[in-house]
């Protein structure tokens, strides 16, 4: 049947916000195609957890319940994921860029033999015709991504090995509750029939998670900074700045890779994907890898002593000079004019 | 404990970090001539991992594969001087085109020439297109359990591996049973650099294709040693399906690319000066956007 499916992680009976926008995201493909949204969901304790999912407009969910089932492994998920998508055979299948899905994905397309296009910005539905064979080919996945270190946007489509995969960053899709009181149809999977004992080979013996980390996606404000804020010193400037206007800090990936910033703070496509009120770009030219994470900020001051910083077309306030003189003296004013 | 038999996967890739100016071609796309090569990093990272596994279990030996053109031998090279014990290279044109998939069961084949092996290890991705696909592709046509994000060893002993995974939130200690496929995470310990004794040793190493070349003083080092001619295998050698490689292999298609140009925003130019900077300011505190 004709479908689109979500894989939803889920944690302490909690479903995880890349997965509730995946589905908004899966509801807008399903729509264009007239066909339903199906989810899967496997976990432990996860009775009633359909109320977190069904508003997204769900039509049907399949659950796997089962302690073993988490946290995450990756043969057991991969073993049940296996199981249904060879029953369902849905059109379009979509992950989470995150630990799990970049983990469960890639082995699913593997073992259903088709294609899988990674950290797409836009998903799309579109045709192709194929000049080679002459036919054309309705009703594709458009899975369009930034390539080559973000100078490109390449649209992937794959028109002959089903089903059509995409992982998704958080933060990039938007979380849309469909309708309040959407009937979900429940699927329950029979674990223990699909589960065998040499898919719990690896075990895990411990694990630590941290509960708050940083929250990029939800700050109003982000000073964030690139190669050129120069040093680790001056990165102390946009750390004093964020702090004064009580937004975060972020980057671009070339200041986590001159070792400026830590990883967890980059912004980008393969980094957070952040919708603030304010953005301020310091020092950052502005690689598509970067503005495909924050070029929907509500106001952007780019800072840059290059005129030509392709940043600078996304801005609405360019300020032209050395991130070193010109940060410090946005603390001193905003200090002096600030109730 | 018994010495362990490692495959270390690497890819030579474009320097996608330093994007030059003329590495873009009129039309927006990339010309890949003009990009430097380099061993994708997170590679080198599970070359260490390696070498460290090495250095814990006496006895055991690292093979390096990389799938790649001619000039990808240098990949090779550049595991043997850093220590390495072995390296095998495939290359034939109708691999070429290939994404993950196609990629994914081409090193399998080669993988599975090198049988028996305990370990498979590899970066987490590789920076020409960032998608950590490849690893856990090759582990489930193995058939084997994968362990994917390792940043370091924590304990090997006879039936098992130890290893701690860094997540997106945290971190994780897992087992694992032989033989199984690891990732390893650019957080893990950085790579040893070359050994100078091992660069003399290696220097000379080449493909039977890069022999054809070759100045007679090392085409008699090859008569003398045969460890320095790099094994290299073809579509026939690695018996690879042609339906299963290269484009033909490949159910991702770049339907289009384009590069973006962005269409300018009506920003205010400021200057650095504190005339300029204060009037932003204060324009920013009477909208509300701070303060």
């Amino acid at each position: 049947m004709k479908s689109v499916m979500v894989y939803c992680e889920v944690e302490n009976q909690k479903v995880a916000d890349i997965s509730l926008e995946l589905l908004s995201a899966g509801k807008r493909l399903a729509q264009k195609l007239g066909c339903p949204l199906d989810a899967m969901i496997f976990g432990s304790g996860l009775n009633g957890i359909e109320s977190q999912i069904a508003p997204y407009g769900v039509d049907r969910l399949f659950i796997g319940n089962s302690m073993r089932l988490e946290p995450y492994r990756t043969l057991p998920h991969a073993a049940l994921a296996t199981q249904i998508l060879k029953e369902e055979d849905p059109q379009i299948v979509l992950f989470g860029a995150t630990s799990v899905g970049r983990d469960l994905a890639p082995r699913l397309a593997s073992q259903l033999n088709c294609g899988l296009t990674a950290d797409c910005t836009i998903l799309d539905i579109g045709d192709h015709f194929e000049k080679k064979e002459k036919i054309e080919y309705k009703d594709l996945l458009y899975a369009i991504r930034p390539a080559f270190g973000g100078s490109i946007m390449a649209n992937i489509i794959n028109w002959d090995m089903h089903p059509q995969m995409a992982t998704v960053r958080e933060g990039v899709m938007k979380k849309e509750i469909f309708d309040e009181n959407y009937s979900t149809e429940i699927v329950e999977i029979d674990v223990n029939s699909v589960l065998k004992e040499e898919d719990f080979v690896v075990k895990i013996i411990e694990r630590h998670i941290k509960k708050s980390g940083v929250n990029l996606k939800d700050a109003p404000i982000i000073v964030s900074g690139g190669y050129g804020v120069g040093s680790k010193e001056n990165f102390q400037y946009l750390i004093e700045l964020a702090k004064l206007l009580g937004g975060e800090v972020g980057g671009s990936r070339a200041a986590v890779d001159a070792g400026f910033i830590d990883h967890d703070r980059q912004i980008g496509q393969t980094g957070t994907t952040v919708r603030p009120k304010l953005y301020i770009a310091a020092g950052i030219s502005g690689a598509i890898q970067h503005t495909a994470g924050m070029q929907d900020a509500s106001m952007i001051i780019s800072i840059n002593n290059d005129p030509d910083a392709p940043i600078n077309k996304l801005a609405d306030y360019v300020i032209n000079g050395d991130v070193g003189v010109v940060v410090p003296k946005m603390i001193k004013y905003y200090k002096e004019n600030a109730k | 404990m018994r010495p362990l038999k490692i495959v270390v996967l690497a890819k030579q890739v474009p320097d996608t970090r330093h994007v030059g100016p003329d590495a873009m071609k009129p039309d927006g796309t990339v010309n890949r001539g003009k990009l430097a090569t380099v061993f994708n990093p997170d590679d080198l990272h599970a070359l260490e991992l390696a070498l460290n596994i090495k250095d814990r279990v006496p006895g055991t030996k690292i093979t390096i594969l990389t799938m790649g053109p001619q000039k990808a031998a240098d990949i090779i090279r550049e595991g043997y001087y850093r220590g390495a014990d072995y390296g095998v290279m495939i290359s034939d044109r109708r691999f070429g085109g290939a994404d993950t998939l196609a990629t994914s069961y081409t090193l399998v084949k080669g993988i599975n020439k090198l049988a028996p092996y305990d370990l498979i290890l590899g970066g987490r991705q590789a920076i020409d297109g960032d998608t950590a696909q490849v690893g856990p592709q090759c582990a489930d046509k193995l058939k084997i359990p994968q362990v994917t994000y390792v940043e370091e060893i924590i304990e090997i002993n006879e039936n098992e591996i130890i290893a701690r995974r860094r997540l997106d939130k945290g971190i994780e200690i897992v087992s694992s049973p032989y033989p199984c496929l690891m990732t390893v995470h650019g957080s893990s310990k950085a790579c040893r650099s070359r050994k100078a004794k091992k660069v003399m040793q290696y220097k000379y190493a080449r493909t039977k294709t890069e022999l054809r070349t070759a100045d007679d003083l090392i085409l008699s080092l090859h008569g003398k040693r045969p460890y320095l001619t790099i094994p290299e295998w073809s579509v026939e050698d690695i018996g690879a399906d042609l339906e299963k490689i290269g484009l033909s292999g490949s159910p991702t298609k770049v339907k289009s690319v384009e590069s973006i140009v962005f269409t300018a925003n009506e920003a205010k130019i400021l200057s650095d000066s504190d005339v300029d900077i204060e009037m932003m300011i204060k324009e920013l505190i009477a909208h509300h956007t701070i303060g």
